[in-house]
């Protein structure tokens, strides 16, 4: 991938396989539903505006699952909220990628005991993969989430597992 | 000589119709492509769920051909009234309040103001005819039916309304008229003399 940027800052012509080119585009343009659950949500919201800015790497709150890449789970998660939680997941295209942001999504955080309403971690619902720990979490934390999920698109090789399974 | 004559009272340039022919066609290839890019790239996955409405994570239920109050339309079209009212009021007040221009002639402020009262006299004489009317009051207690003085008596209507329909049988009113036709048109066909076809030279 920075072979790609390094490319780019060169000459401006591009040299790599697509599935490079693909993940680079997906890795700068990654675009969560506008989607937040409980206070997280106000940090996530903090992180968006204009003192963090995530537009700068290319985070851009979509209306709708459809065109959403990236989903956050912002806040506490009660069983009533997982149902359409799950939904929200379901209805988004692939590839899709979700962060845990704060204490509650990530274990039930201060409810983990006695909250009967709070599930126990979203991941007992949907796959999680960047847990962002804080209570809330600051922006910076929101941010170092999205930095870590480009590590891991930028590792991914989307048409090489669709066309040659066999080496999966 | 004649490659030169050719080139200059021939020449292959497209006619306008040419090029919104081109630029239609590009613009065809064009959606074709993304669209056949993103059958090959796209990982294709549905599943019931994911092929289902999206209702903010609600289930959806019922049709989506909702009927809404009417009342919504005349109450958005006197909001989007009032809102180009708006959009005219602030650049008035910015461009033609300017100090220069009023120093310049002194008529200059007093005709803007008056340009605005009469623009913003037409709208609010539409706001208190529909004031007036009532279509701004959304809680309407009693229905009120309205009437019309006209001259036609209330019996005119209740001999229509009291107007008994005999219905036949739509087999037999069909069947009948048929054979009829049929029975009249046999005596046409006798001419009334009997053709003899003999040849004369036999």
């Amino acid at each position: 991938m920075t072979n790609i940027e390094q490319q780019l800052r060169s000459d401006g012509v591009i040299v790599a396989k697509i599935d490079d080119l693909l993940n680079w585009a997906r890795l700068s343009s990654m675009w969560p539903v506008s989607f937040g659950i409980a206070c997280c949500a106000i940090e996530m919201m903090g992180a968006m505006a204009s003192t963090y800015d995530l537009d700068r790497i290319g985070v851009f709150p979509r209306p709708s699952p459809r065109q959403a890449d990236v989903m956050i789970i912002a806040g506490t998660v009660t069983f009533k909220m997982a149902d359409r939680i799950k939904r929200l997941y379901e209805q988004m295209p692939e590839p899709r990628y979700v962060i845990s942001m704060g204490s509650c999504s990530n274990c039930g955080g201060p409810y983990w005991q006695h909250g009967y309403h709070v599930v126990k971690g979203v991941d007992k619902v949907i796959p999680v993969d960047v847990y962002v720990q804080g209570c809330p979490p600051r922006p910076e934390a929101l941010i170092g989430a999205f930095l870590e999920l480009q590590k891991k698109i930028e590792k991914e090789q989307i048409l090489h597992d669709k066309y040659f399974e066999e080496s999966v | 000589m004649l490659i030169l004559y050719y080139m200059d009272d021939y020449p292959t340039q497209l006619s306008s119709y040419g090029t919104i022919l081109l630029l239609g066609l590009a613009g065809i290839l064009l959606v074709c492509v993304t669209m056949f890019l993103a059958k090959i790239l796209s990982p294709n996955k549905p599943n019931p769920i994911k092929l289902s409405t999206y209702e903010c994570g609600e289930e959806p239920t019922g049709t989506s051909w909702v009927q809404f109050n009417p009342r919504f339309y005349v109450i958005a079209l006197i909001f989007l009234l009032f809102d180009v009212e708006l959009i005219f009021v602030f650049p008035w007040a910015t461009v033609y309040g300017q100090a220069e221009l009023i120093q310049m002639d002194s008529r200059w402020g007093w005709f803007t103001l008056i340009e605005m009262a009469i623009f913003l006299g037409i709208l609010i004489l539409g706001l208190i005819y529909v004031w007036k009317r009532g279509d701004l009051r959304w809680v309407k207690p009693q229905h009120v039916t309205p009437t019309v003085d006209v001259a036609i008596p209330k019996s005119a209507y209740n001999a229509l309304n009291n107007k008994s329909y005999e219905v036949r049988d739509y087999r037999a009113t069909v069947q009948e008229p048929v054979e009829e036709k049929q029975e009249e048109a046999k005596p046409q066909t006798s001419l009334g003399f009997k053709p003899r076809f003999k040849k004369p030279n036999a």
